[in-house]
Parts: C-alpha cells; sequence; structure tokens
C-alpha cells in the first residue's frame, strides 16, 4: 500500500487555540471585504454593479498607454484599462450606468477600430448590463448563497444531531468567506463566476467534513466513555488520508483547469484551488473543534443514554 | 451470482453503447454516418451555449407608460377627426393620461362613447376629462408586451437568424438570444427600432419658424429646443432632419423643423414597404404603399393641405418635407435619405413588420464574438484531458489495480456525462466546462472513499472479498451525503444562476449523479469479476 500518511496520531484537537485565531482572520477578512462590496469599495464585475466592459482581440501587440491616450482623446471617460498581453487582448471597463445600455460599447468600439485599423482589431466579448439588471443579478446571487446555505445546513441538520450541522455549516461559511476575503485582497473581479465558484466550494468543502464527521459519529457510538476530544482526535487521524486524497484529486482537476482552461476560467480555477485547500483545513480545524466547544467536550451521545 | 454480473456487465456496456449514441452527434465521425443512421438516431447533441458559439443575448423592457401615452395620443387625434367630420366645435387635446375635450357638448360626448367605450368619464365641470380605466392600462400595457414581442419575432425571421429565442420574461420584458450573429449592431438597431411611421404638417405659419437655424451641430439639439421652448405655439414642436454625407452614411448636420404635432397618419396602415433605387442618384429607398383605408386618409389630408408641407417622419426623426402640390391618391409614399443598401433594407424590414408599440430600452446586452468562444472551447478540452490524466496517473500510482478500476470508472462516468448531456440537448457553457472538469476531480472521489475503507478492513484482517463488500457498505452512505450537498448547490445554482450558469449547474449535478452509479455498480461489477475467477490472495489496493 503507498500511503500519503500512516497510522498518525496527532493531536488535531490541541491546535485549536491557533486554528480559531487563524480562521477568525480569514473569516472576519471575508466578513470586511463583504461589507467593503455593500459600500461599493470593490472590484465589482459589470454584472453585479452594471455598466459596460468590452473585449478587444488585435491582431499583433497594443500599447495599453497608447490605447488609454485613443480612448481619453476620444472622450471616453471614467473607463478602466486591462490587457492580457500574452494574447494581444485588451479590455475596457465603464462604469457609468446608462438607462438603455449598449451605445458605450459601440463608441468604444468604433474608436478603437479607426485608430488600430492595422491590428485588425475584434471584439471578443461586450458586456453591457443597465442598472436594473444589475441590481437583479445581486439580488438573485444573494438569494443563491442563502438558498444553498439554507439548504445544505437542512439537509446535515436531517442526517446528523443538531450539533455537527452546526459546525459544519461554520466550517462552510469560514471557507466561502476566506476565498471572498483573499479575493478581495487580491482585487479579483467579485462577478457571477465567483459567487458560482464560492457555492461549489460550499458544497464540496462539505464532502470533507461529512467524512470526518461520519467517522466521528461512528466513533462516538463506539467509545461512548471516552472525551469527545479524543475521539475526534482519534476520527480525524483514522480518516486523514482519505480527506487528503480526495480534495489532492479535485485540487488536480482545478489546478488543471486553472493552468490549461482558459482566460474565462481561471479566476474560477484559482476560487476553487484556495477553497479547496481551506475546506480541507477547516473540516479537520474549524468543524470538528466546534462540535467539541458545543458539546462542551461531552459525548453527545451518551448524554442521552445517561 | 455469475448471472448477476452479466446482466450488469450488459447493463453497463448498454448505457456506455447509448451514450456514444446521442454523442455522436458532436464528434467528426458523425458526417461519415450513412443518412439513414442520421434519419433516425439521434442529431443534436450537445448544444453549445450562446458563450462558446457567439452570438447576442439581449434583454429589453418595453416602456408600458409610452405605450399608454401613444395609445391616448392616437384616440385624441381620432377624436378630432370625427369631430370634424361631423361638425362639432369641440377641440380635443390629451394631457398626460387625460383626453380633456372641451367646450362640453352632448353631441361630442355622445362621439366619444361611440368611438372609444373603454374611455370612462373622470370629471365632466368646465370640459370633459376622459381617461382609461386602470384595467385597461394594465391590459393595454399587457398587449403591448405581447405585440412587441410578436413584431421582434417578425422582424428576426425577415432578418434571417438560425434558431433564434425570443421569449416574454416578466410583466414588461424581452429576452432575444441570437446565436451565431455576425454583425451584432445590426442585429440590435433592427430589433430594438420603434419604426413609428407618422406623418404630419410643417408649421410655416409661426413666426418662429422663421427664426429657426437652418442647421445646427449634431448633439446641439437639445440646446435649440430649449431655446424656443417658451415661444413654441400651441400644437407645435421642434424635430430635426438628419443631413446626411452620401459617402461615408454619417450624420453631418441637423436641420430643425417647426411641426405640427397632430399625426395624420402612422405606418399601421402600410400593407408594402420595398427597397427600390433611385435611377437618378442611384440611391435606394424605401417604397410605401397604404392599404384602402390608409390611402382614404392620405388622400384626405394631401387634399385638406395643399400648398403646405407633408413630413415623413420616422422616430421622431424628419425624413423628408416635401410639398403638397395636389391631393395625392392611390395611396403610395416613399423614404429616402441617404440610406446604405442595408440600411434600406433593413428599415424596409421594421416596417414591413410594423412599428412597436412602444419603445424598448435595452437593459442588458452580451455580445461574443465567435473567437473566444472556439479558444475556450480548445482550452477547456485541454484542461479535460490533462486533468483526467493527472487523475488516472495518480490513482494507478495509489491504489494501484484498484486505481486502475477507480479510471476506468472515471473514463465510464465521463463518457455517460458527455451522453446525458447530449440525450437531453443540454448547454455547454464556460462554466459548463468547468463543472466537466470538476466532476473529473470529484468522481474518484467515490472511489477513494470505498478504497481507503477496504484498506481499513484488509488491516483489520478480513480477506479481499469481505473487505470489498465491507468498503462498499461503510463507505456508501458518506459518498451518498457529499453527493447530495454538491447536488443541493447545483439545484440552487441551476435556479438562480443565469445561462452560463445553469450550464455549469446541469454539467455538475448530471456528473455527480451519473458517478453514483459508475462509482458503485460500476467498480463493484469489476471487483466481483475478479473475485468470481477464484480466491484472490490479495487485494491490489
Amino acid at each position: 500500500m503507498r500511503e500519503i500518511v500512516k497510522n498518525t496520531n496527532i493531536n488535531f484537537m490541541g491546535w485549536k487555540k491557533y486554528c480559531f485565531i487563524i480562521s477568525g482572520i480569514l473569516a472576519s477578512l471575508g466578513i470586511f471585504a463583504l461589507v467593503q462590496i455593500w459600500a461599493g469599495n470593490a472590484n465589482l464585475g459589470v454584472d453585479f454593479a452594471g455598466g459596460t466592459s468590452v473585449q478587444i482581440k488585435f491582431s499583433q501587440a497594443v500599447n495599453l498607454h497608447e490605447v488609454r491616450l485613443t480612448l481619453e482623446g476620444a472622450g471616453l471617460k471614467d473607463f478602466d484599462l486591462q490587457d492580457l498581453p500574452s494574447e494581444n487582448k485588451v479590455l475596457v471597463r465603464v462604469k457609468k450606468q446608462d438607462d438603455t445600455v449598449g451605445k458605450a460599447s459601440e463608441q468604444i468600439t468604433q474608436i478603437l477600430n479607426e485608430k488600430f485599423a492595422d491590428k485588425k482589431p475584434v471584439i471578443d466579448q461586450t458586456i453591457a448590463i443597465g442598472p436594473k439588471v444589475g441590481s437583479r443579478l445581486r439580488d438573485d446571487a444573494m438569494l443563491a448563497v442563502v438558498m444553498a446555505a439554507a439548504g445544505i445546513l437542512i439537509y446535515i441538520a436531517f442526517r446528523f444531531r443538531i450539533l455537527f450541522g452546526i459546525g459544519a455549516t461554520i466550517a462552510t461559511f469560514h471557507d466561502v468567506l476566506a476565498v471572498l476575503g483573499i479575493f478581495w485582497l487580491l482585487d479579483k473581479e467579485i462577478n457571477l463566476i465567483l459567487i458560482t465558484a464560492l457555492l461549489t466550494i460550499a458544497g464540496y468543502s462539505l464532502t470533507d467534513t461529512v467524512v470526518v464527521f461520519d467517522r466521528v459519529r461512528e466513533n462516538l457510538k463506539r467509545f461512548l466513555k471516552d472525551a469527545v476530544h479524543d475521539v475526534i482526535n482519534r476520527s480525524i487521524n483514522e480518516v486523514l488520508s482519505r480527506t487528503i486524497v480526495t480534495s489532492l484529486t479535485v485540487f488536480l482537476s482545478a489546478l488543471a483547469l486553472f493552468l490549461f482552461g482558459g482566460e474565462v476560467l481561471h479566476d474560477f480555477a484559482l476560487a476553487m484551488l484556495i477553497g479547496v485547500v481551506i475546506g480541507t483545513y477547516s473540516s479537520v480545524f474549524i468543524a470538528s473543534p466546534v462540535v467539541i466547544f458545543l458539546s462542551k467536550d461531552k459525548n453527545p451521545l451518551s448524554a442521552k443514554k445517561a | 451470482m455469475k448471472k448477476g454480473i452479466l446482466w450488469r456487465l450488459a447493463l453497463i456496456g448498454a448505457t456506455v453503447l447509448i451514450a456514444f449514441i446521442f454523442f455522436l452527434p458532436n464528434t467528426p465521425l458523425y458526417k461519415y454516418m450513412p443518412d439513414g443512421w442520421k434519419k433516425v438516431m439521434p442529431s443534436k447533441g450537445i448544444v453549445l451555449g450562446l458563450d462558446l458559439q457567439g452570438g447576442l443575448h439581449l434583454v429589453f423592457e418595453v416602456d408600458g407608460e409610452r405605450a399608454i401615452e401613444i395609445a391616448t395620443d392616437r384616440a385624441a387625434n381620432s377624436l378630432t377627426a370625427a369631430f370634424q367630420r361631423k361638425g362639432i366645435k369641440s377641440t380635443v387635446k390629451r394631457e398626460g393620461e387625460f383626453i380633456i375635450v372641451s367646450p362640453v357638448d352632448a353631441e361630442a360626448k355622445k362621439v366619444v362613447t361611440e368611438l372609444y367605450p373603454q374611455l370612462s368619464l373622470a370629471d365632466g365641470s368646465g370640459a370633459l376629462k376622459y381617461k382609461y380605466s386602470v384595467a385597461d392600462i394594465k391590459k393595454m400595457k399587457d398587449t403591448a408586451t405581447d405585440q412587441v414581442l410578436e413584431i421582434i419575432r417578425n422582424r428576426i425571421d425577415q432578418f434571417g437568424v438560425a434558431e433564434p429565442i425570443i421569449h416574454r420574461q416578466g410583466d414588461n420584458e424581452i429576452v432575444v438570444q441570437l446565436p451565431g450573429v455576425r454583425d451584432p449592431k445590426r442585429a440590435v438597431d433592427i430589433i430594438g427600432k420603434t419604426a413609428l411611421l407618422e406623418f404630419k404638417i410643417v408649421d410655416t405659419e409661426s413666426p418662429v419658424a422663421a427664426e429657426l437655424p437652418s442647421r445646427v451641430a449634431p448633439g446641439d439639439e437639445d440646446r435649440v429646443v430649449a431655446k424656443y421652448k417658451n415661444r413654441l405655439p400651441e400644437g407645435s414642436q421642434i424635430l430635426f432632419h438628419n443631413v446626411i454625407d452620401k459617402d461615408t452614411h454619417q450624420i453631418v448636420d441637423k436641420q430643425p423643423y417647426l411641426m405640427k404635432k397632430e399625426v395624420l397618419l402612422t405606418g399601421d396602415t402600410l400593407t408594402e414597404a420595398k427597397v427600390n433605387i433611385d435611377q437618378r442618384f442611384n440611391e435606394p429607398y424605401v417604397s410605401l404603399r397604404f392599404d384602402a383605408a390608409g390611402s382614404r386618409i392620405f388622400e384626405d389630408v394631401t387634399g385638406r393641405n395643399v400648398g403646405k408641407r407633408l413630413a415623413i417622419i420616422l422616430d421622431g426623426n424628419v425624413y423628408s418635407a416635401p410639398n403638397i402640390k395636389d391631393k395625392i391618391s392611390g395611396g403610395d409614399a416613399m423614404i429616402s435619405g441617404g440610406f446604405s443598401m442595408d440600411e434600406a433594407k433593413d428599415l424596409a424590414i421594421v416596417l414591413r413588420a410594423g412599428s412597436l408599440p412602444a419603445p424598448l430600452k435595452t437593459l442588458q446586452n452580451l455580445t461574443v464574438g465567435p473567437s473566444l468562444g472556439r479558444d475556450s472551447i480548445e482550452a477547456g478540452k485541454m484542461a479535460a484531458i490533462i486533468a483526467t490524466l493527472l487523475i488516472i496517473i495518480f490513482m494507478v500510482f495509489y491504489y494501484r489495480l484498484s486505481g486502475l478500476i477507480a479510471d476506468t470508472a472515471l473514463v465510464l462516468n465521463i463518457i455517460l456525462l458527455l451522453g446525458a448531456m447530449a440525450s437531453l440537448n443540454a448547454t455547454l457553457t464556460m462554466p459548463g466546462i468547468a463543472g466537466i472538469i470538476l466532476t473529473i476531480g470529484m468522481a474518484v472521489d467515490s472511489n477513494v472513499l470505498m478504497f481507503e475503507r477496504m484498506r481499513e478492513e484488509v488491516r483489520a484482517g478480513k480477506t479481499p472479498k469481505a473487505a470489498v463488500e465491507g468498503g462498499y457498505h461503510k463507505a456508501f452512505w458518506t459518498i451518498f451525503d457529499s453527493h447530495v450537498t454538491t447536488l443541493i448547490t447545483a439545484a440552487v445554482l441551476f435556479q438562480f444562476g443565469t445561462g452560463p450558469i445553469k450550464g455549469f449547474a446541469v454539467a455538475l449535478s448530471l456528473g455527480v449523479s451519473i458517478n453514483l452509479f459508475t462509482a458503485l455498480i460500476g467498480t463493484k461489477t469489476v471487483y466481483d469479476m475478479i473475485h468470481l475467477k477464484g480466491d484472490v490472495k490479495r487485494l491490489s489496493i
């Protein structure tokens, strides 16, 4: 047998103090990011903020500064520029929202077509979203997060005891907040694709937690007299290798997506990579300690029988 | 036992075959299939989403308030005409949502009730104040949205787009998806153009008319309107004519006209609109023909206004304003104005399909060029192949023969996922590609959970066969739970996501569901086959 880890006996729960500190910071960062998003101090995608984005592909490299001067010279205001030099692509974003959309993208396309005609600009993608659709997409995203959280909570509560449900939910929220916080810190775009990644992370991070909790539950039934602390430590050690291997396989596929999946899915893959790592960490170091904390280290299964 | 295995093998073989048949249209092999096959067997396969094949996704809002105003305007106009015919002295005008008839006249009241029974009298002191009821207004807005939908459908049919999707969303929104459109701007113009054709009389009597500048720069229109706003005669307005450069087809100047507000005739009564070429200037124009009722009005209007100028106005722009030399009968007219051939064609399309009962507001406009989608598909394939290889190699390295069994199940999972998506004609989107690739990573997780259980059973001293049984049995609920949580999020994403996100949800949920089958039934069958051959001493895991 090849084994990543062999007969470990690590006192995971002994680290819980440090883990709570680290996770506290990560989760706070996420909450802070949420507040900042709320206040408008985030790199919100056009789909949420409204506005226009135009991505143009040129046949050869263009100077970003020249593009900026051209657009400014033609009277375009309040725009951001970003380039993908490896692909000769330029992304122009205009935050200004018009009641009826489409004019800004037409204007940008026309300006660049005229000035850079020799570099054969081709439109890759334009996204123009009016304020009404933007706010609707924001509401839908919010509702989706709430519904997913509720759905998972209900299922876990139905399959496990409430203590575990709370532990799993806290761990899941922790993961989502941490990834959101990190993305905010990296000034990555907060958009629909990221929300999709966050919800996928939420669903997947539970996989690891379920694996651990299944074993914890099993062992709590077997070792009624032992402290919950010890039972959980034993359980995590027992399932440690599968926790690592299952995460590793998903990590590998997210890595392939990150490296080869193309620009559109790049940030999605990055979120998944970070999410899988944090999700694995939290299922060991957050979900279980929360159960210990809530059960006051008394076996919740034996308590009923006593 | 042996029979059971055969049955399961047959089941697996059959599903793979069916999956392959469904997925065949998406492979290059399909074009070599005989015609008979193509006729009977599935031909559609997985559909590429707009984000992958390029195209347009538009959301419009129908301005219902304007629809009511326009309808009220028309009612006021036709009442004016009716009053004139019957020699009633009362005048009609629109104020907001009200139609005001003054002075009060019993005869006028009778005419209104006769022509517009749905107008109810809101106030009768001094003047007759009519309006549509709340229920009528709601119905009119609703009808307006339906009409817009129908007209857009008509226009797109005539423009010629393969497989457009056009549907209503909510109270007053219309979603239009046009896959593979190469000229998005033209398509948007055709859909969004109100194409309200109106005939009005140029006001030359008012002193303001003589004061108006002959040309203004484009963009200065509002300033001109504001300047004369307070001195405009009652019932007149300023409209502009676009002066177009013949070579570049760009607007170079705006020419203001003082225009009577009264609409004499609209494009409603058109029976024909087609492109002709003006022989003198070799320039396309659109010729119009009215139906009998329209022709009669046209004749009447021109007869009453000999010596004045009749303006042909499209969507608030004056196209031409010829002098009326004589009464015009026959019901023919034309619109010219420096059109390019495409512009003239598109104008004929929108006029034929009819004017929108209300203007549209574009709420959302997504355009994807064909190259981005093509690049994304190539990148997606690459990532999928590399993800599969990485995982296959890892599993064999880590779990030996058992890893190979899991890899077989993984390949089975991918085949069945593509087959299932093809059988549902599911839409593959960019996020959908990510869903498939993540499924590849998650697919082996079920096997990992089982294998680790089996290892525990082996360590506990169980026989290989018992270890396999125990592994499957004990890991099942863990696997089930983890699949359900993923399915919950996928369901939520499907419910609330936009098109591309829905594609992700479909790929992920199908992949995970199929995984239950491949990981449980597929690999179990292989183990049973191995153990059938005799007493296996050691489990390769």
